[in-house]
């Protein structure tokens, strides 16, 4: 690899990508856009979800678990029932997407200090919904519990220690059940695969189309040259734009960052890595800036979109999608930037993820290097 | 020729795409300090054989040196000391012309003294200079292809292959293009060139008549009109068509073409015919204003190679 070349290739790089407005327009208003709609319109925090109630006691106690959810911004408790079949008929015509039966021995149950249990039924057409609805209950729930515990230690004379932590793992680390945090940290790995992938995708179809690839293959540049000259610049710009996703949604969505950077800086280097040289093989083998974008769009986009665990959680995917999702870069670095972000996960817990990115970054590096020919076929 | 002096030879060169046989057996020799014109019309293969030659296409059989490079084995180290500029325009047009040099003179690793002093020779050879910042795209036919040529010059290239470079360009850019390539030729450099123009085939010091991917003759220019055994007879007349049906199979006439103004004809015998032919057209009332003998142009030769069995040429 000769530096002089590789520099006039970065510098040419970098003069096309200033001068090409649709580039421009994507490095910048991509990443913004994407934070802005999933920080705020397209939010997964489903609010004001229409709940039913067949209260079957109408004790004080009852009413007042249910005045938690009334008070909860997330469900608005539309009509209490006075039958079990009324409630299935509104949840069956769509008045209401949960509904919460309270058993005839509810406060029976509390005083002698037993489990209680309150049935909750969902409208699971919608599978988000429904799950971000049993994670709202059981924290409306929780609290509800912890009011409790708290009015039963102190009648009992004990002192006000912590009580019992809840046992709900999806909203552990998301205290305030805000899935904004859940989604900065994806939306960040969603526009590294798409600036990595989708811009890496034209560079070489763009000299194949616009008629400049012959004569830089009668050039004495290698093809090592020709992609890691091409690459970096998108690599600095993958940085920024992650950086820049980072950012908007530590400061602007207050989403706590827990980790390390050092770690988040090293799986980041990594995942553009998969992903640039991902777009790069993609437009070396097809050759026209409209199949390769599309190409890329397909095969780093959309499972970067719904198989990386973004929208649907993998656990919950059947079987034969959730080995699919092994394929998916995306799947690794969006659990670590995940658990970077929020969990403050150490690196040493990060090895398999990391390893994986690894080798897909690897493979695809010498897949894209080997893909190139400077002879035209 | 000593091997030293001869910057290019190729020998059987072959390249057959799926339903043509693009070049079939081509041999050139092109020394140091020569300008060679591939000469052919459309679809005679010259692109393909200077993209073998340049290094970037793989021919099927035969081989070629480049300055002492094998174009097979070794076109790398070959694309060092050529400067290839293809038939599309293969510049950035995005980047302007002083980027484009820029991008040129690095790739071949041009220092920038020699970078600015030779760069700043050429744009002013090319009358180009005031355009340094113009987009290159934003240049017009003729520019563009002149700063092709500046960016193939900005290094010290030994071999100069240049495909159909003057088409498409003004005569006064034209003229620019010509001294330029003239000027080089002092340092040594081998230019081989293909051109559809049988004008500036003239030009050339040798030249090759390139056909269906064979050259059927390889001279100076002044070589292959003595080669030409007959003569050329021009008709100019206001329907060349009428005239080109009615001589076509008249004794003596080898062939008909038509021309601007009227008809060239490939006859045996100048002297004999031109009286004869007047007489035909005179009792057939057409319509024409002189008929007189010419002197051959390579246009004319290769009417004559290339119709049918090579009746107009003695080898
Ligand atoms: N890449 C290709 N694939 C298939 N056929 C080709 C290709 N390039 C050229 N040809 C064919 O080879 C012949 C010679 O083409 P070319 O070398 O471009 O001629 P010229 O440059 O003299 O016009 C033509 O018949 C052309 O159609
Ligand atoms: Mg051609």
């Amino acid at each position: 690899m000769r530096w002089h070349r590789l520099k006039a290739i970065v510098r040419k790089e970098v003069i096309q990508i200033r001068r090409d407005l649709r580039s421009l327009l994507l490095i910048v208003a991509m990443p913004l856009l994407l934070m802005l709609a999933f920080g705020y319109g397209v939010s997964f925090d489903i609010k004001h979800i229409p709940v039913f109630v067949y209260d079957r006691e109408g004790s004080q106690q009852s009413q007042d678990l249910l005045k938690h959810f009334q008070a909860s911004e997330y469900f608005n408790v539309v009509e209490s029932v006075a039958s079990y079949s009324a409630l299935v008929q509104a949840l069956d015509a769509g008045w209401c997407r949960v509904a919460i039966v309270i058993p005839s021995d509810f406060s029976e149950q509390l005083k002698t200090g037993g489990p209680v249990g309150v049935q909750a039924l969902l409208d699971a057409t919608d599978n988000n919904t429904a799950n971000v609805s049993i994670g709202y209950s059981e924290a409306v729930i929780q609290t509800y519990n912890r009011k409790v515990q708290l009015e039963w230690l102190q009648r009992h004379g004990q002192s006000t220690r912590q009580p019992a932590v809840s046992v709900d793992a999806r909203t552990w680390f998301n205290e305030n059940l805000e899935s904004t945090a859940n989604i900065v940290p994806g939306v960040i790995a969603i526009v590294m695969a798409v600036i990595g992938s989708f811009l890496t995708s034209l560079t070489i179809a763009r000299e194949w189309e616009r008629g400049t690839m012959e004569q830089l293959m009668s050039t004495p540049v290698t093809p090592l040259e020709v992609m890691v000259g091409k690459l970096v610049p998108y690599f600095v710009i993958g940085l920024f734009d992650t950086a820049l996703c980072a950012g908007i949604g530590i400061w602007w969505f207050h989403v706590p960052f827990r980790g390390q950077w050092s770690v988040f800086v090293f799986s980041s280097i990594l995942f553009l890595m998969v992903v640039l040289s991902l777009g790069y093989f993609i437009s070396v083998v097809t050759k026209s800036q409209l199949a390769a974008s599309q190409t890329a769009l397909i095969a780093t986009f959309l499972p970067a979109f719904l198989l990386s665990g973004f929208i649907y959680p993998i656990d919950q995917m059947p079987a034969v999608i959730q080995l699919i999702t092994r394929f998916i870069p995306a799947r690794y670095f969006m659990t670590i930037s995940r658990d970077v972000f929020l969990k403050g996960t150490p690196i040493a817990l990060l090895r398999d993820e990391l390893l994986a990115l690894g080798l897909f970054a690897a493979v695809l590096t010498l897949l894209a290097t080997r893909a190139f020919h400077k002879k035209l076929s | 020729m000593s091997p030293a002096t001869v910057a290019i030879h190729a020998s059987d060169l072959i390249k057959r795409f799926p339903d043509v046989l693009a070049v079939d057996r081509l041999s050139v020799e092109v020394k140091a300090g020569e300008i060679f014109g591939l000469v052919g019309p459309d679809g005679a293969g010259k692109t393909t054989a200077l993209r073998m030659l340049a290094g970037v296409l793989m021919p099927d059989l035969g081989s070629a040196m480049i300055a002492g490079f094998d174009i097979v084995r070794d076109a790398e180290a070959a694309k060092a000391v050529i400067s290839y500029m293809p038939q599309r325009f293969g510049l950035y047009e995005d980047l302007t012309v002083d980027e484009n040099i820029r991008f040129y003179a690095d790739i071949f690793g041009v220092s920038r003294t020699e970078r600015v002093q030779r760069a700043s020779r050429l744009l002013d050879a090319a009358n180009l200079t005031q355009f340094g910042h113009r987009l290159a795209g934003k240049l017009s036919g003729g520019m563009k292809q002149k700063l092709g040529l500046v960016c193939a010059l900005v290094h010290r290239p030994r071999v100069i292959l240049l495909d159909e470079p003057t088409n498409g360009v003004d005569p006064v850019s034209r003229r620019d293009f010509w001294q330029i390539l003239y000027s080089l030729l002092g340092e040594g450099v081998a230019i081989l060139m293909s051109t559809a123009y049988l004008d500036e085939a003239e030009r050339c010091h040798r030249i090759a008549l390139l056909h269906q991917g064979r050259i059927l003759f390889s001279d100076t220019p002044s070589e292959l009109k003595k080669h030409f055994r007959g003569a050329i007879v021009a008709v100019v007349s206001p329907s060349p068509r009428r005239v080109q049906a009615f001589l076509a199979n008249a004794e003596g006439v080898l062939n008909v073409v038509l021309v601007g103004d009227g008809v060239h004809l490939v006859v045996d015998d100048a002297e004999r015919r031109i009286p004869e032919l007047r007489r035909h057209m005179v009792s057939a009332a057409l319509p024409f204003d002189s008929i007189e003998q010419v002197v051959p142009t390579i246009e004319d030769l290769f009417v004559a190679a290339t119709s049918g069995s090579h009746r107009g040429m003695d080898r």
